[in-house]
């Protein structure tokens, strides 16, 4: 099979997944901007579009089935991570050279595999804080401080800890740095590039990389300033 | 002509007596060194030194010294073929250093290419990898007219830049990844642009990168080292038209 | 004086008929082997660039077992990679009057009328095939909008013949050659020797006691090892051997040791005296030189040659008092342009580099060393714009900056003649077979198209065709009586004789332990090579190189130091035992350029000009070939002429003042 036996067919893997799960970062965010909005528009305690868009993506089978399909683009895009990682380190050969490398390769594409090492450890921090208590706490009908489908509430207090926010800048700035050189890197892969595209993509990678990551800290600003909903705490008490 | 001066230099240099064998950095000192002379004319006085002393001279590969023949591999400073772009090491010259330096000299480093002695390594993977399929099949005395084929000014000058490629591995060297695709892209891509080369495209494709995996070189990360490297300023979009071409051939399969 | 004979002019196996129709009469009438009997066929062949890498891959393509040897590490670094300007072809796509005989004609005329009319003939009618192959190959030649092929004119010609691929068309057209060699290799029909360096030539004598070539010695440069290779036919095209002067624009690896070994087994070595000087080289700089680099030719077209009218203004420059662009236009010597007003800076590469030398000789050097003059590009800049000459020369200015650091878009260029390619070589007849049955020799390492000059893009062109469309067809004329021939054990008395002795001449080299590096006697024997073997030779100075070239003889047998051992990898001992051969070159030239009282085309004989300084032939004399038979160590060589006829072609002065 070609996609695991070639060493362009393992970039096709990583290229495809990696491309895939920029099209759900992009969605994600998407969907975290109706928190903005309901922040920025301040109803009255309950009335939050952005509950309706955690309601409406509960545990039903379509979404069940993509966070499924998601979870399998992620295992695929990390496990060849590795092994690229791996292949290509024993390529380099048993000596290394004595003076490293002077050229000026852009920072994030020779550091890909920390960066994605950092994301997988926020992803997890995350996981627990809002995929744990929400989507799982509604699988398993856990009792959690918020119900599931207040996601509004849910973000409001995570992000008043401090710490919770400090974790998640350094988060985004590896996501950043990871997609500004990921998104044109994978259209490189695919062949979907020439001398006229290359810096074309390279700036889209930018621009949508920034925008990705800019509609993120928006929503971590908002909820500095959001009221909390009712019935909420201040503070996740860690601090 | 710019002002010639003289220069006192340290060389570090790898020595290494064969393939299995330990190597090791040794340094040497080279005095009243020309500003006018070439690298490789400092390393031929170097050679003499040690001769004279009946030590064995350091042992590199070069020849044409004119920056074609893609023969010169030394890895100075932390830059294959040295600081300066678009240069071969046969076209450095002792101006770009400054008196009393210490200049480090290291062999390519790459699994593809195994150490035979000193600062010499072997190539022979590039060969192979251009015997899987880096030709058209056409014996001579078969070609039709030359201008039977009309071929766009855009696509030969795009050949062209591909087909510059010297073979000489600075994009090995200098890939984190010791990926040799901007090699094998150039040769996939010089022929896929040109309707001669165009009817064995998957075929060759396919046989290159096979070949060039087998052999130990790594992945392609897009880092772009390579092309940084490269003396003869071989793009990356030869890479991306190779991985077309490939992923091509084998969804047709 | 040698002792002279007259060669039969059957040996030269010329065919019958008209000059037009000899290649075609010879091809029709010649012996072939059947497929089956190919595969039983074995050959060597020894070089693999333009003319042994095409050779290597069309005998490989017919279906014979080749046996390919190269001493770079791939076969793609032959020096045939570093032509820049391009090659001919009589294809007259330009519409411009080209024809075969028309090339075949300039290719004459241009070489002084030395060459060997029926060769030079053919190269001229297979010219057209070489482009159509290499384009088939991929090579990516320039084109026009239209799609169709560019030409550009080059020196020496009155129509736009030559192709090219930017100024990299020898790297292209050898790459298309080693495209081929890989095709055959992975077919198993060739097997590739890199790294290896053939070191003798193995005769074994037949059943009616004729010598043939039948296998070589190699040493694996490597492992340091001798290797015994056989086969039915050896093919030398190593290329030639400039490299005696030291400084010259081949590469490093460049030399004459495979035409010197078969010389010394019975191939005659032809007109050695013919070196070409190529006029725009960038100047020596000092004496840890290693390698002179040379600037296209195509320069000269926009380009104009001076030196300074006044001599204190030469000697300012010398000094480094003031530049180039600071004398004014008036006080200019476009010294080509006064003497050949017709062709201006233009005229062959002889011409050019004689008229260079003049004037550096009469003091009006231009740089320290008082060997240089100007390439001016202001008025091109003036006419064109510097963006046009850009253009056209950006990658020729940019390596000039980078070797000299100087800007040549606003400082003159400052350019110096320099040893460029050798017309002589081993003798060949019309079948490009030496004086040993089953030894052949193609491309530069032979004498036979050139002349005493070789014109601007023929090298190419003579090596392609050598090997894809000449050696290809002449080769099976012999080995057709070779089928019931079976292969040879490398066992065999002559290989195991032919081992010894270069393994003793090795040992010998090894046990000089002297006191001198090998460079070091090199660079003495280059000195004695310019200086009495050069661009202007006199009997006097020719005697008294050949003098000093037998004391470097001894100075090298009593002072050479090679380090390290002769079984492993050794540069130092490659390097002695090329040297050893470009000794006995330097001789051989020396003695050729001393009996041949003449001056044609690159070789000029100072006693031989006319009042204006130009080169005087003397046909009466001197219209042969002349071939040195190797009589043993120690033995002058004896003498050989091969007498040219010209039929077709009225032997003319040249003349490109007007």
């Amino acid at each position: 099979m070609w996609l695991t036996s070639s060493s362009i067919g393992r970039k096709v893997v990583m290229s495809v997944t990696g491309a895939c799960l920029v099209l759900f970062l992009t969605f994600h965010m998407a969907m975290n901007l109706v928190y903005v909005y309901d922040v920025m528009v301040g109803t009255p305690c309950g009335e939050h579009y952005y509950d309706k868009v955690c309601e409406f993506l509960g545990t039903n089978w379509y979404a069940l089935l993509g966070t499924a399909g998601l979870a399998a683009l992620a295992v695929f895009h990390i496990i060849y991570a590795f092994v690229l990682t791996a292949q290509n380190f024993k390529a380099r050969g048993k000596d290394r050279y004595a003076v490293s490398g002077k050229q000026p390769v852009h920072w994030a594409a020779k550091n890909m595999l920390v960066l994605g090492i950092i994301i997988v450890c926020g992803l997890a921090i995350h996981f627990y804080h809002f995929w744990y208590n929400m989507m799982f706490a509604e699988l398993v009908e856990m009792e959690g401080q918020f119900g599931p489908a207040e996601g509004f509430n849910w973000i409001t207090y995570q992000f008043s800890c401090p710490i919770t926010v400090g974790i998640y800048v350094v988060w985004f700035a590896a996501l950043w740095y990871h997609l500004t050189h990921g998104i044109w890197s994978s259209m490189q892969t695919l062949g979907l590039n020439g001398k006229v595209w290359l810096n074309r993509w390279i700036c889209i990678s930018y621009v949508w990389a920034t925008i990705i990551v800019l509609g993120f800290v928006a929503v971590m600003l908002a909820a500095m300033f959001a009221t909390p909903g009712c019935g909420a705490a201040a503070c996740c008490g860690a601090c | 002509m710019g002002k010639e001066q003289f220069l006192n230099v340290n060389v570090k240099v790898w020595r290494q007596r064969g393939p299995k064998e330990k190597g090791e950095f040794k340094t040497y000192r080279v005095e009243h060194v020309s500003t006018e002379m070439s690298f490789f004319e400092m390393m031929d006085t170097l050679n003499e030194q040690l001769i004279n002393k009946h030590e064995e001279p350091i042992v590199f590969d070069h020849d044409c010294r004119e920056g074609i023949c893609g023969t010169c591999s030394l890895y100075i400073n932390g830059r294959p073929h040295g600081i300066d772009d678009a240069i071969t090491t046969c076209q450095l010259h002792m101006r770009k250093f400054s008196n009393e330096a210490t200049i480090t000299v290291e062999p390519w480093r790459s699994a593809g290419f195994p150490i035979i002695r000193d600062l010499m390594v072997d190539r022979s993977a590039f060969d192979k990898i251009q015997q899987a399929g880096g030709y058209t099949s056409i014996n001579c005395g078969a070609a039709q007219d030359a201008n039977a084929i009309l071929i766009s000014k855009v696509d030969a000058d795009e050949a062209m830049d591909s087909a510059s490629c010297i073979g000489c591995g600075a994009c090995v060297a200098a890939c984190k990844n010791g990926s040799a695709m901007l090699f094998v892209s150039a040769k996939v891509s010089q022929f896929a642009l040109l309707p001669q080369g165009k009817v064995e495209a998957a075929r060759r494709a396919k046989a290159m990168v096979a070949k060039m995996d087998e052999l130990g070189f790594g992945n392609c990360t897009n880092t772009r080292a390579c092309e940084m490297e490269c003396p003869k300023s071989v793009k990356i979009s030869n890479i991306a038209r190779l991985n077309r071409e490939f992923i091509k051939a084998k969804l047709a399969d | 004086m040698a002792t002279e004979h007259i060669m039969a002019p059957e040996l030269s196996k010329i065919p019958e008929g008209k000059l037009a129709e000899k290649w075609t009469n010879y091809k029709a009438h010649q012996k072939l082997v059947n497929p089956a009997n190919k595969r039983k066929l074995d050959i060597i062949v020894v070089g693999s660039g333009l003319a042994g890498g095409a050779a290597a891959a069309t005998l490989g393509e017919m279906g014979f077992k080749v046996k390919c040897f190269c001493i770079q590490d791939s076969p793609r670094r032959a020096h045939s990679i570093a032509a820049q300007g391009g090659i001919n072809a009589a294809k007259n796509y330009q519409n411009d009057g080209d024809s075969v005989y028309r090339l075949f004609y300039d290719t004459i005329k241009g070489g002084d009328y030395r060459a060997r009319e029926a060769n030079v003939y053919r190269l001229a009618e297979v010219s057209n095939n070489i482009i159509d192959q290499c384009v088939a190959q991929g090579v990516p030649f320039a084109r026009e909008y239209g799609g169709t092929l560019a030409n550009r004119s080059f020196g020496g010609a009155q129509v736009s013949r030559t192709f090219y691929a930017k100024g990299q068309t020898g790297q292209q057209l050898l790459l298309g050659a080693y495209s081929s060699l890989n095709r055959q290799i992975q077919k198993g029909n060739v097997t590739m020797y890199a790294r290896q360096e053939m070191l003798d030539v193995v005769l074994i004598k037949d059943s009616e006691g004729v010598e043939r070539a039948r296998g070589i010695i190699t040493r694996n440069l490597v492992t340091g090892k001798l290797e015994r290779h056989s086969a039915h036919a050896v093919i030398v095209a190593t290329g030639g051997y400039g490299n005696a002067y030291f400084l010259s624009t081949n590469a490093m690896s460049c030399n004459g040791g495979a035409a010197i070994q078969i010389y010394h087994k019975g191939a005659m070595f032809a007109n050695p005296c013919y070196a070409q000087i190529h006029p725009t080289c960038i100047p020596v700089h000092g004496d840890i030189q290693s390698k002179l680099t040379l600037m296209s030719e195509s320069l000269r077209n926009d380009g104009r040659i001076w030196v300074p009218k006044k001599l204190e203004d030469a000697q300012k420059l010398q000094r480094g008092e003031i530049r180039g662009h600071q004398i004014p236009e008036e006080d200019r010597d476009y010294y080509l342009e006064r003497r050949y007003p017709a062709f201006g800076n233009l005229v062959p590469r002889d011409v050019a580099s004689r008229a260079a030398k003049e004037r550096c000789d009469k003091g009006f050097g231009v740089n320290s060393t008082g060997l240089a003059v100007f390439l001016d590009f202001s008025d091109a800049i003036k006419r064109l714009g510097k963006d046009v000459v850009a253009d056209k020369y950006g990658n020729l200015f940019q390596m000039y900056q980078k070797i000299t650091d100087d800007n040549p878009y606003e400082t003159p260029m400052m350019i110096y003649p320099a040893i460029h390619y050798t017309m002589g070589g081993i003798w060949v007849d019309y079948e490009l077979q030496t004086s040993v049955k089953g030894l052949f020799c193609a491309g530069e390492a032979n004498f036979s198209d050139h002349g005493a000059n070789r014109l601007g893009a023929s090298a190419l062109m003579q090596g392609l065709a050598d090997g894809y469309f000449v050696l290809p067809y002449t080769i099976q004329n012999y080995l057709a009586d070779q089928i019931q021939v079976p292969r040879f054990s490398t066992d065999l008395p002559e290989f195991a004789e032919a081992e010894k002795d270069v393994q003793n001449k090795i040992n010998k080299i090894m046990a000089v332990q002297g006191s001198r590096t090998v460079d070091s006697i090199h660079k003495e024997l280059g000195h004695i090579m310019w200086e009495h073997v050069g661009m202007g030779r006199t009997k006097a100075g020719l005697e008294e190189g050949l003098k000093k070239l037998k004391a470097i003889r001894e100075t090298f047998w009593k002072e050479v130091y090679v380090p390290g051992k002769a079984d492993t990898l050794n540069v130092e001992l490659d390097k002695a035992i090329r040297l050893l051969d470009f000794i006995e070159i330097g001789e051989l030239m020396a003695r050729d350029a001393l009996h041949r009282e003449e001056s044609c085309g690159g070789h000029f004989r100072e006693e031989h000009q006319t009042p204006e300084g130009e080169a005087k032939r003397d046909d009466a004399n001197f219209m042969y070939v002349g071939c040195w038979k190797y009589m043993g160590e120690g033995k002058e060589p004896e003498l050989y002429k091969e007498m040219l006829n010209y039929q077709e072609i009225k032997v003319q002065t040249r003349n490109y003042k007007n």
